[in-house]
């Protein structure tokens, strides 16, 4: 085979291309929860349901705990896990909870916590489900656990029950 | 026991493909034009392993025998026969067990059927499918096997994902895979042609019936895709641009540019190197939508069983072919000449080619743009249909017109054509562009050239059939039935996106809505118990006030037990100018139910085209068997 200039582009192509598919298949692990602890949350920028101003991690950096919750009123489960959230914010006030609604109406949301109760400090909106995406979130309800420095220690996937919330409790004090 | 008999069966595929290589190999250095009769038999040996090896794991599903993990996993004894049956494909495994029956099938086909060629190609094409068909075995064994088994045994299985259970979806798979399963036959015949110089019309004709099925069943595969996405998931679209459906568009577009080139070569004598590009391209593609599907690193509502590991393994592979057809195209490439005039049939074939490598990097472009963002800069986006909108649709219209001029010159030279007809039937159908547009309301300039040259291409279609049926010119007829499938495709799509009704709006039992013509009247609820699900079934009363004529649609919640999910099935009644459609979802804590209403003008049309593009290709086998 005589080496020309286009077969040396064909063949970088191709080892680009497969390259770039194995990069992918190694990277693809922003869905497991146990690689996303320890990471950093960079900067994020959301808006509050009620008022449109906006939340961005200064906001967060002055709390001990944050923890992220991402829920929508038509989420069911999201029901189940409201009690412990609620628990949380009147005992622990290390903790503070930014609610993230997800893919959701902003009467809907706000109707929703006005009937079950309001455990967030902040609520943001993300209508679209765009924002929730750097958060590895896939779907709801899912949880994110931080420290002042914005450091994941925890995820939980799916509702929040007793053993999570005490999990949370101890990784607070 | 089920398990040791399946895995037996699969050590003994590949045991007969080494053994059909073997014997190939010192079969090609005798001097003759007879294949010896010992690979004959080893081929039917291999065929039968197969199909023995596909059906003890369709028992295994029968009998809901969950000391197979496939079957645990994938199955459970409340099941209907019908998908438990459809559960041996509706799995990684499974398909992977399929796609081994196809390349087996098609490698025996091609061996019994093209016993007029060369015995050097045929033999080559044998061998190199041989090697693709070790390569899956492997994979299944090593990392996929449908017979790995479980001790204890469980008493029930987990069941299958209920959106898969759909008879749709039951036979899209195997459509699919017959398809682009069955694209590796001539992969492996581009290979051998290389290799055994075996070249030009006589290898046109080897691979053309070859290209032509798996081009039909790749077209029949995707088109009940569609349907299934438009019943089963709710959405009432019927293309989403979704990676995983244009997964399954790239390789036919190379299939589609590659059915027309071929003619090319077996009427031209020309356009070799092109016609073998497009052979590996078609099946290479067709391997790269596995891997992209089955890999994990594509996020799509499709995207089922998706596993890294897989994605090594399939990446590997893919890489050898590549590397493999690339080096041998490289080393045994020789200049052609080209000798095209403009006004002839094979320069319109080539400029069809050209629209379809552009439509096909589009798409291409547009799946693999996300992964590469992703990996290289961390960032995240997804292509959706603004983009292939705009990039695709605007070239339609040229494509179209190419497509209904193109037929009507003749091969090699047509000096003395006359387009005095055809700008006639171009008027025609500016005039009914016009009627739509006065009567049913008004819509861009982009929509009214596309309608132009939708109706333009059917009106043509039916003069030409006319002109081919008195002519008794039999051969023009697939040509025909499949263009006029597109023009009336492209014709339905358009009208589809114009004029569709959608409504979205929450109801409670005995409310009414207006909308537009329409009254939707919330009638009751109904809660039924079913063999594996629990449902709950609105009924609906639809008046068309204008017509004053009534409709009923009952849309279901379903509720799966095992595993537990919730579907939501449409109410749609289809009718010949349109259909209604109908979903409704729960609202938590409420009477009220969410309800989504469309009216989707010419849906049904949209599946009867894509199912003439087609019956355009089967039209062609039965000719070409009749001939025969």
């Amino acid at each position: 085979m005589k080496i020309s200039i286009f077969k040396i582009i064909i063949f970088s192509f191709v080892i680009f291309f497969l390259l770039v598919f194995w990069l992918g298949l190694k990277k693809n692990n922003n869905y497991d929860t146990n690689n996303i602890i320890g990471n950093k949350i960079s900067n994020f920028q959301l808006s509050s349901i009620y008022n449109n101003k906006s939340i961005s991690e200064e906001v967060l950096k002055k709390n001990k705990f944050t923890l992220i919750n991402f829920f929508a009123s038509w989420c069911a489960p999201c029901r189940t896990e409201h009690k412990y959230l609620l628990n949380l914010s009147n005992k622990n006030d290390d903790v503070k909870i930014l609610g993230i609604n997800f893919k959701d109406k902003k009467n809907n949301a706000i109707s929703f916590l006005n009937e079950l109760g309001n455990p967030y400090d902040f609520v943001a909106e993300d209508t679209e489900g765009k924002a929730s995406i750097f958060f590895g979130i896939y779907g709801i309800p899912e949880s994110v656990l931080v420290d002042s420095e914005l450091v994941i220690i925890k995820k939980i996937v799916g509702p929040i029950d007793l053993e999570q919330y005490e999990a949370i409790l101890q990784l607070t004090q | 026991m089920l398990s040791n008999i399946g895995e037996i069966l699969v050590f003994l595929i590949l045991a007969s493909s080494f053994l059909i290589i073997y014997n190939a190999y010192l079969d090609i250095k005798i001097r003759n034009q007879i294949v010896k009769k010992t690979i004959y038999n080893l081929s039917l040996f291999q065929i039968t392993f197969t199909i023995l090896s596909f059906f003890t794991l369709i028992i295994g599903f029968i009998h809901s025998d969950f000391s197979l993990i496939n079957v645990y996993e994938n199955s459970h004894t409340a099941k209907p026969l019908f998908y438990k049956i459809a559960g041996t494909w509706g799995n990684h495994e499974g398909s992977l067990l399929l796609w081994i029956n196809i390349l087996v099938l098609f490698s025996f086909l091609f061996l019994i059927f093209n016993f007029r060629h060369n015995k050097k190609f045929r033999l080559c094409t044998l061998i190199f499918q041989n090697i693709l068909i070790i390569g899956f075995v492997v994979f299944l064994l090593l990392n996929s096997n449908p017979f790995s088994s479980i001790y204890p045994v469980p008493l029930e299985g987990l069941g299958l994902n209920p959106i898969l259970q759909d008879p749709a979806l039951a036979i899209h798979p195997p459509l699919l895979y017959v398809g682009f399963v069955g694209c590796s036959i001539y992969f492996s015949a581009a290979m051998a042609s290389m290799f055994s110089e075996y070249k030009g019309k006589e290898f046109a004709l080897s691979i053309k019936s070859w290209v032509q099925i798996s081009w039909c069943f790749q077209t029949l595969g995707i088109t009940v895709g569609s349907i299934w996405a438009y019943y089963e998931l709710g959405w009432g679209g019927f293309w989403f641009w979704d990676p995983v459906e244009n997964a399954s568009l790239l390789p036919w577009f190379a299939i589609t540019a590659l059915m027309h080139s071929v003619m090319v070569l077996e009427k031209r004598n020309t356009l070799y190197a092109w016609v073998i590009i497009l052979c590996l391209l078609t099946f290479i593609l067709s391997v790269t939508g596995t891997f992209l599907v089955r890999s994990g690193i594509l996020n799509s509502v499709h995207t089922f069983a998706s596993d890294p590991s897989r994605g090594i393994y399939i990446l590997l592979f893919l890489g050898m072919m590549i590397f493999a057809s690339l080096i041998i195209f490289f080393n045994k490439h020789k200049k052609e000449s080209y000798n095209f005039n403009l006004k002839t049939r094979e320069t319109f074939i080539l400029v069809n080619n050209w629209f379809m490598a552009f439509f096909l990097v589009t798409v291409l472009v547009g799946t693999l743009y996300p992964i590469f963002l992703d990996v290289i800069t961390d960032v995240k986006i997804s292509v959706g249909p603004p983009f292939y909108n705009i990039v695709i649709i605007p070239l339609i219209v040229p494509f179209i017109i190419l497509m209904t001029v193109g037929p009507q010159f003749k091969w090699i030279n047509s000096q003395d054509i006359k387009f005095n007809k055809n700008i006639f039937v171009f008027f025609g159908a500016v005039i009914i562009n016009l009627f739509i547009y006065y009567f049913f309301g008004s819509y861009s300039i982009l929509t009214n050239l596309i309608f132009i040259v939708a109706i333009f291409l059917i009106l043509q279609c039916f003069l030409d059939a006319k002109k081919s049926f008195s002519k008794n010119k039999k051969f023009e007829y697939p040509r025909i039935i499949s263009h006029l499938g597109f023009g009336l495709l492209v014709l339905s799509i358009g009208i589809n996106h114009q004029y569709s009704l959608e409504v979205d709006f929450n109801l409670k039992v005995g409310e009414n809505k207006k909308v537009n013509n329409y009254e939707i009247f919330f009638e009751n609820i109904k809660i039924e118990q079913n063999k594996n699900y629990k449902s709950v079934i609105g009924n609906f009363k639809l008046t068309d006030l204008k017509k004053n004529s009534v409709q009923y649609l009952d849309p279901e919640i379903r509720v799966y037990s095992d595993p537990e999910t919730l579907t939501y099935e449409a109410a749609i009644k289809s009718r010949i100018t349109s259909d209604f459609y109908l979903t409704m979802s729960n609202v938590s804590r409420s009477e009220y139910y969410n309800i989504k209403f469309q009216n989707k003008p010419f849906m049904i049309w949209i599946w009867i085209s894509a199912f003439i593009i087609a019956s355009g290709g089967f039209v062609q086998l039965v000719l070409k068997k009749n001939e025969n």
